[in-house]
């Protein structure tokens, strides 16, 4: 699963009110934040990196704070360090590999288990027993095993075992991570960072001494845990976060999902496969509400209504309570709109999937004037920290789940890296919207950029055409060869300039196949050129090639935009 | 879905492409029968979405039964072979029945659902739709009659006046048109189960629990009735853990169940197993083991006696194998198999020692391949480490004999002259199939097999 989850699909009532005053920084909420909730000219300052003259802006904004930080203390004059990175998940990792491939002298700051929540309690075993629970759908597919010719006995599981392949696997990435930051001559010290003054951070496990390092440079990446709503009482055995989940320590028969985002769909497509019984409890009116729409009607009809499945949408959940006395889990839900009670559930378990929010508790972010909001610490386009008064704070950054810009494993180490090109004199932004996202049920579902109602509202107030084009898998050979001919691939264009604004991919291997459009969102390329690219048959891949060629384009632009190299 | 635009898939359609068009027409040729409001009542039908499209699937119903339907307006999702497409009514009325549910198919030009032009005509529909829905099981009535044991109403009262139902027994529920605030759940907390729903719904549970039925049939006259009680409902344990068969256990389940189609019979005999031992305790530094000890005394005897090695695959011949495999029972954490000594007869102690280790670490690996455990045409069962003195074996389908070892131990015996001397002695004890291995044949090699076990210096050859 991704480390980062709509925090739209919380049933938390409050959050509105808890929402951050700065245009910037609403971000929390996914990528919608980019659709609806930032201000035009945030938007596209963000779409494309790199004017000379902001560079010069930024020297200038470098200097005045540098002032107005020297009124409160001193900065030191020499550096243990280059960098300093507090925090060592994806983000953090992905940052200090780039660090020493620059010549940065680098030390990686963790105060609980290298891999942070991805490698431990996210992504990572996630992924292990969602490729258990992909192998007992097919197993368990009669219908599908017969059409392919297959005769397979009663599949079952060892939940033990399970469990253990998830584990085991999370220690494995967790050596490699750590391995390879010793093999680079990252030093890694122990214990929680908190920052003490302008680069200068301390740290040490709790009740022994502590040491405080100087560093040129300081990024945060401390991430985040799971947010559990008020009135949830989470006991770590009948209620339970991913956290717990995915040690898989029971298969309750019947297990009700707080929440229908990322985690919330991926933990029902491994409940479901493993014999349990779901029930979503979905704040919004709709399943699945960070999705494009179309896509999350089919995966709807895919994913839920077939199986043992059945939701509650547009209501809170107020209370949860654990079971004990030889009581069931219950759960108190009202209406999202009216607040009215409205019905009391009883389950065998509840897994509270409302989002993640900000670990950043500790950091010391008084000591240098920030205010977080709702948790997270407010940052610019270039990840430099904001402080209370909007000043940026010089020499330092924070990435990832921490800034809740877009909370992603990868998100976080590109926007490390991002960082680590600005400290070594290379202006960078990342572009956002060029960041994939996948959801890992089965079939997959994967999308990056816009959704089509943001399209729509963006080409509404900035006046242009938006076009939708559709491709099926049926259609496709590959997936039918493999009999998985469920699945939608959209793509949102541009018909004047051709410009990739959105893709979005529901069916097998999605995940993978996202990738493409990423990147040519990412290189800027368009529909007409990119239609002209090939791709191998028979493969899944020709369900974007066939994409890209059913755009249609307004004709004074369908002439491929650089002229093919004769070799 | 639903679009005209979907680039790949409609390109090719011709007129058929109108979705609109097809669907609500009146039908052709009304059967006679009907009474004249029939006009009234029009069905909906599978429309044809492409010229290859022969079947079509209900994605979803736009309309729920009892909605009042506008001309133009969209009623139902259907699927294709190529694209889903919402299909439109042309006609005003209500629609009073859906034929054919969501998820399920109909060829082009079934009825999927029945559309009333008046409120008037709801029933008469409704009472057509019945008659026609494939799916649906006969209306609740029977069910109601049936002596269906009452359920427990054991934890009822934990809720009471409130039904807890869960997500699958609802849409199994839906599906069968089972009230589910009428049954009484007998699962955890008092909640209804799928389980319930379907024992309402009239449908059978899994088949598996007739094999058990039927196997011991007590009275001719009181089997017909028997089976069906029988069959249906253990006693539940309040707090039982159901954990379903692994594929290993599976297998065994099948082979265990096959096993009672074939008519067996035991002999046993008793054998002293000083000089064995003796010989055990020269060689074991060499890693033979006592498996291979036995598996190679077996295979020898085997040798003499071809008809033990032999089997009944079809009920009507001999099958003498060529080849001598003892196969042995391995304990496994989740089960049982049984890798196969291939040519034990031929191979000498050492090597059987040595490929029996590898056997084994294979089985533990489950990585055994199929001819390494399905090859065996003798079996070999040793308990004797557990201190079990004799034992059956239940005769593994498609082998001829399979053999029950127990543990030996200081016995008092009695020679032919009267002395009394303590020997070790265990309990060997053959089980055999009677179609093709008679209790003579049988006592001759387990004769022969004793001797080769007292004298066991042949085995070192």
């Amino acid at each position: 699963m991704h480390a980062s989850i709509l925090p739209l699909s919380t049933s938390n009532p409050p959050y509105s009110t808890l929402r951050p005053h700065s245009s910037s920084r609403l971000c929390g909420l996914q990528r919608e934040a980019f659709g609806f909730c930032s201000p035009p000219q945030f938007r596209s300052r963000n779409l494309r990196a790199v004017p000379a003259k902001t560079h010069s802006r930024r020297l200038s904004v470098f200097s005045t704070s540098n002032t107005a930080a020297g009124n409160r203390s001193s900065a030191p004059a020499s550096f243990d360090y280059d960098l300093v990175i507090i925090g060592a998940g994806v983000g953090g990792h992905g940052a200090a590999l780039h660090a020493v491939e620059k010549g940065l002298k680098t030390a990686i700051i963790e105060g609980d288990v290298m891999g942070g929540t991805c490698v431990n309690r996210g992504c990572v075993p996630s992924k292990a027993l969602l490729a258990v629970s992909g192998r007992m759908r097919e197993l368990q597919d009669e219908h599908h095993l017969k059409a392919l010719g297959l005769q397979v006995a009663a599949a079952g599981y060892d939940r033990q075992a399970v469990a253990d392949h998830a584990n085991n696997l999370a220690s494995r990435i967790r050596g490699n991570l750590t391995n390879s930051l010793k093999a680079l001559g990252v030093d890694i010290l122990t214990g929680f960072g908190t920052i003490v003054g302008p680069q200068k951070v301390k740290y040490g496990k709790i009740g022994s001494s502590d040491n405080v390092v100087t560093a040129k440079d300081i990024i945060i990446a401390t991430g985040s845990v799971p947010f559990v709503p008020r009135g949830i009482e989470v006991d770590g055995k009948t209620v339970i976060t991913s956290d717990h989940a995915l040690k898989l320590e029971f298969v309750p028969d019947w297990i009700a999902i707080v929440g229908s985002g990322y985690i919330g769909l991926e933990f029902s497509d491994v409940y479901t496969a493993l014999g349990s019984e779901v029930t979503f409890i979905e704040a919004m009116d709709q399943l699945m509400p960070g999705f494009d729409p179309e896509i999350g009607k089919l995966a709807q009809r895919v994913l839920i209504n077939p199986r043992k499945i059945d939701y509650h949408t547009g209501v809170f959940a107020t209370k949860i309570t654990p079971a004990k006395d030889g009581k069931p889990v219950t759960i108190e839900l009202i209406d999202a709109k009216t607040k009215e009670p409205k019905d009391t559930l009883e389950v065998d378990a509840a897994l509270i999937a409302t989002g993640r929010a900000p670990f950043t508790k500790g950091l010391g972010l008084e000591n240098i004037n920030v205010e977080t909001q709702r948790g997270f610490v407010p940052v610019d386009e270039r990840m430099r920290v904001i402080d209370a008064d909007g000043n940026l704070i010089p020499h330092l950054y924070c990435i990832g789940d921490a800034n809740g810009k877009l909370m992603l494993a990868h998100t976080a180490s590109a926007q490390g890296i991002s960082v680590v090109e600005q400290l070594t004199g290379n202006d960078h932004v990342l572009n956002h919207l060029s960041i994939p996202a996948a959801c890992f049920t089965h079939p997959e579902i994967s999308m990056v950029g816009l959704t089509e109602p943001q399209a729509r509202e963006k080409a509404e107030n900035q006046g242009f055409e938006i076009s939708i084009a559709k491709t099926s898998f049926k259609a496709n050979t590959k997936a039918l060869a493999e009999n998985e001919g469920e699945g939608l691939a959209k793509l949102i264009y541009r018909p004047d300039t051709g410009e990739i604004l959105g893709v979005h991919i529901f069916g097998m291997h999605a995940a993978d196949l996202i990738h493409e459009a990423s990147n040519a969102i990412a290189l800027g390329t368009r529909v007409q050129d990119i239609k002209f690219a090939v791709h191998a048959h028979p493969t899944l891949s020709e369900v974007l090639d066939e994409l890209y060629k059913s755009a249609k384009l307004n004709s004074h632009n369908t002439k491929p935009a650089s002229e093919p190299v004769a070799v | 879905m639903a679009s005209l635009s979907f680039s790949s898939s409609v390109s090719s359609s011709i007129p058929f492409l109108r979705p609109s068009a097809l669907l609500l027409r009146p039908r052709p040729r009304p059967p006679s029968r009907l009474p004249p409001v029939r006009a009234k009542i029009r069905e909906i039908f599978m429309p044809a979405l492409s010229s290859t499209m022969t079947e079509g699937k209900i994605v979803s119903w736009v309309k729920s039964e009892g909605d009042v339907l506008s001309k133009g307006e969209s009623v139902v999702v259907v699927e294709s072979d190529k694209a889903d497409m919402d299909v439109e009514t042309f006609y005003d009325g209500i629609l009073a029945a859906i034929v054919v549910s969501e998820g399920e198919t109909a060829p082009v030009g079934a009825a999927i659902g029945l559309l009333a032009e008046t409120e008037a005509e709801l029933d008469e529909a409704r009472a057509r739709a019945a008659a026609k829905s494939p799916s649906s099981p006969a209306p609740a009535a029977p069910v109601a009659e049936s002596p269906a044991p009452a359920p427990v109403p054991s934890a009822a009262d934990l809720t009471p006046g409130k039904v807890v139902a869960t997500p699958f027994a609802k849409k199994l529920a839906k599906q069968h048109k089972v009230d589910v605030g009428k049954l009484a759940g007998t699962g955890p907390f008092g909640r209804v189960t799928p389980e319930d729903v379907e024992k309402a719904a009239g449908i059978a549970p899994a088949p598996k629990t007739n094999v058990v039925a039927a196997a011991p049939v007590a009275t001719p006259v009181a089997a017909p009735a028997a089976p069906a009680k029988a069959a249906v409902s253990y006693p539940e344990i309040p707090g039982a853990k159901i954990v379903p068969f692994t594929t290993m256990q599976a297998a065994v389940s099948r082979n265990m169940i096959e096993s009672l189609s074939v008519p067996t019979f035991r002999v046993g005999y008793p054998i002293a197993t000083d000089a064995l031992d003796a010989l055990y305790k020269k060689v074991k530094g060499k890693g033979v083991t006592m498996t291979a000890l036995l598996a190679k005394a077996a295979a020898m005897a085997l040798v003499q006696h071809p008809v033990v090695n032999a089997s009944c695959k079809d009920g009507k011949s001999f099958t003498y194998n060529s080849s001598v495999n003892i196969a042995v029972a391995v304990a496994m954490d989740d089960g049982l198999i049984t890798p196969v000594l291939q040519d034990a007869d031929k191979l000498d102690l050492y090597l059987l020692s040595k490929k029996w280790k590898e056997l084994v670490e294979k089985a533990q690996a489950k990585q055994l391949q199929p001819q390494e455990y399905n090859s065996g045409t003798f079996t070999l069962s040793n308990l004797g480490m557990f201190g079990v003195d004799r034992f059956d074996a239940i005769l593994p389908p498609g082998q001829g004999a399979i053999m029950a070892v127990g543990a030996s131990k200081p016995t008092v015996v009695a020679d032919k002259e009267g002395f009394f001397t303590v020997k070790n002695q265990m309990l060997v004890n053959v089980t055999a199939d009677h179609r093709v291995i008679y209790g003579a044949d049988l006592a001759a090699f387990l004769q022969t097999f004793m001797k080769i076990i007292q004298n066991p210096e042949s085995l070192t050859m």
